[in-house]
């Protein structure tokens, strides 16, 4: 055990899901004091729950209330408004603390390697979610929505959130915490139909059934399937989802569409061969596709020469994402992961650890699960970094609280503290409760630091 | 009348370290959890003790007789879930 009597003081970088479950974890621990400093780069916390998750999607946004009683208690600090890697340097913040954890996320779109994927009109379905829930650093992207059609390339949650938002109605989206930019550009948007594209079949589909479900409601929207291409060619698929999406995507192919406004188009078996365009995206050709099993049993898509123009203003790609190798910890380029051994950050070559730094969420273990899975991946981090600790392999830092709190005041004058994001969260609660909205989000941190620095909350 | 876990379910498992009688699954330690798109309830085994309902933090669990029309598909997925998995009976 260590004999030190001060507390075990953790940083930890990013706010969002990963962080939080990690600060819970280690704020719940009775043998000894913890003092988590959390820091963000934005001025309001809580990452993808704020700018990721669906603005219709409001019971997830719930757990937020989860997080915000970790940072309500005492042994916890909000360092929100700076940059790790930017303010501070890892090295900045180890001699203020025994560990940091990073959980940094993966903010970035996976490439999609066909032509004409930079053409005007093409944009990342990841940037076009930070859009309409109000990020700051993506506020002033525009958006064509004068087309009757768009096209969304990849099938996973992100893509059925994009094609929901982009077929809902003004009305509804009006009683959401969307971005008033985005609530402004939507009223006006003339798409009627989203197509999303599918490389695989129904049983491969990388959404996840409950989204699935939740298109079908409201029912102002058709969503229209394809009867042959959700035919399963031979036994039924191997796990429980898989049979549950197929179930329920063959239901949809049987219904016939009620001529409402718009409709979501889901395709399987159709891959994206090129994004068609001389000024901008004018459309997507895309090949009609089989799947083969690969000698090691493994199911690989073949693209056939059957191809089909499919017209379009908009499309948004939405084929995954991926971390962004982080200034100064060794990175897991195949992976895109800052490398590690189960939450230890590790020198790739040797696998040795880099003393007091540890990863969790995304980019420790790559974009996969949902929200609560990273209760688990934190808890495997902190479980590793107590022990360390308990081992003697983390040093008592060589500079205390006050000495951090000075460096960030110096280096980051603008730094937000839980107090400012109170009145942050309290002005944008006061402002939707006027609209009858759960909140109208601040899109601006001058805005944002406004607020944070007054003690009046309107 | 069993309780469901419906579309908001964030798979965090609270609800299962509540539970006083191991019938929400998979739990984290069980293999399936990792690639699990939610939690079930067997309703053959839940008792109707509503603790998995104050623990939840995202409102995903509903009493059978009381879920709204756009989630009551899940009372059957809840069902399936284990007569397909090998969980319970």
């Amino acid at each position: 055990m260590n004999g030190s009597r001060s507390p075990l003081r953790v940083a930890i970088v990013g706010s969002g899901p990963a962080g939080s479950y990690a600060a819970a974890h280690l704020m719940n621990r009775r043998e000894f004091a913890v003092q988590v400093e959390m820091f963000d780069r934005l001025p309001t916390p809580w990452g993808l729950v704020r700018s990721g998750v669906a603005p219709d999607h409001a019971e997830t946004k719930m757990v937020v209330d989860l997080f915000e009683r970790t940072a309500g208690q005492p042994g916890f600090r909000f360092h929100l408004n700076v940059e790790i890697g930017k303010h501070l340097g890892h090295q900045d913040v180890l001699d203020h603390h025994h560990a940091v954890i990073y959980a940094v996320g993966a903010p970035d779109d996976r490439e999609l390697a066909i032509p004409g994927k930079d053409l005007p009109g093409s944009h990342g379905a990841a940037q076009f979610v930070a859009w309409y829930n109000g990020h700051p650093e993506h506020r002033d992207l525009t958006y064509d929505l004068s087309g009757k059609r768009a096209v969304v390339i990849g099938n996973g949650n992100v893509a059925l959130d994009v094609a929901r938002i982009l077929t809902k109605s003004t009305r509804d989206l009006a009683e959401t915490d969307i971005a008033d930019h985005a609530l402004a550009a939507l009223a006006e948007n003339q798409i009627e139909e989203v197509v999303v594209l599918g490389r695989r079949g129904p049983a491969q589909a990388a959404f996840t059934t409950p989204e699935l479900l939740a298109l079908a409601h409201p029912p102002d929207v058709d969503v229209v399937v394809d009867p042959t291409e959700v035919a399963l060619a031979d036994e039924a698929p191997s796990t429980f989802s898989a049979r549950m999406k197929a179930q329920i995507l063959q239901e949809y192919a049987a219904r016939a569409p009620r001529g409402r406004r718009r409709r979501i188009v889901l395709r399987f078996l159709a891959t994206p061969v090129e994004i068609v365009g001389t000024e901008g995206v004018e459309g997507v050709r895309v090949a009609r596709s089989e799947l083969v099993s690969g000698p090691d049993g493994s199911l690989g898509v073949r693209t056939s020469d059957d191809t089909e123009l499919l017209e379009a203003g908009l499309v948004l790609r939405s084929i995954g994402s991926r971390g962004r190798p982080f200034p100064g910890l060794p990175f897991d380029e195949r992976r895109g992961t800052i490398a590690n051994d189960e939450g230890r950050v590790i020198e790739p070559g040797t696998g040795r650890p880099l003393p007091g730094a540890y990863t969790t969420g995304w980019i420790k273990r790559g974009p996969s699960g949902v929200i609560g899975t990273n209760k688990k991946c934190a808890g495997q981090t902190v479980e590793m970094l107590l022990a360390d600790h308990a081992a003697g392999l983390l040093p008592e830092p060589s500079h205390d609280a006050q000495a951090l709190e000075r460096l960030i005041r110096v280096r980051q004058p603008d730094v937000v503290d839980h107090q400012g994001w109170r009145a942050i969260d309290s002005h944008e609660r006061e402002r939707g409760e006027a609209e009858a909205r759960p909140r109208v989000k601040l899109v601006r941190v001058d805005h944002m630091l406004r607020v944070a620095g007054s003690d009046i909350p309107a | 009348m069993p309780f469901v876990i419906t579309r908001s379910c964030c798979n965090d498992a609270a609800c299962a370290a509540a539970c006083p009688v191991d019938c929400i699954h998979p739990t984290p330690d069980e293999p399936g959890y990792d690639s699990a798109e939610m939690l079930y309830i067997n309703p053959d085994e839940c008792i109707e003790c509503e603790a998995c309902v104050v623990a939840c933090p995202v409102n995903a669990i509903y009493r059978d007789d009381e879920l709204p029309d756009s989630l009551s598909r899940f009372e059957e997925i809840n069902a399936v879930y284990f007569q397909q998995s090998g969980h319970g009976a």
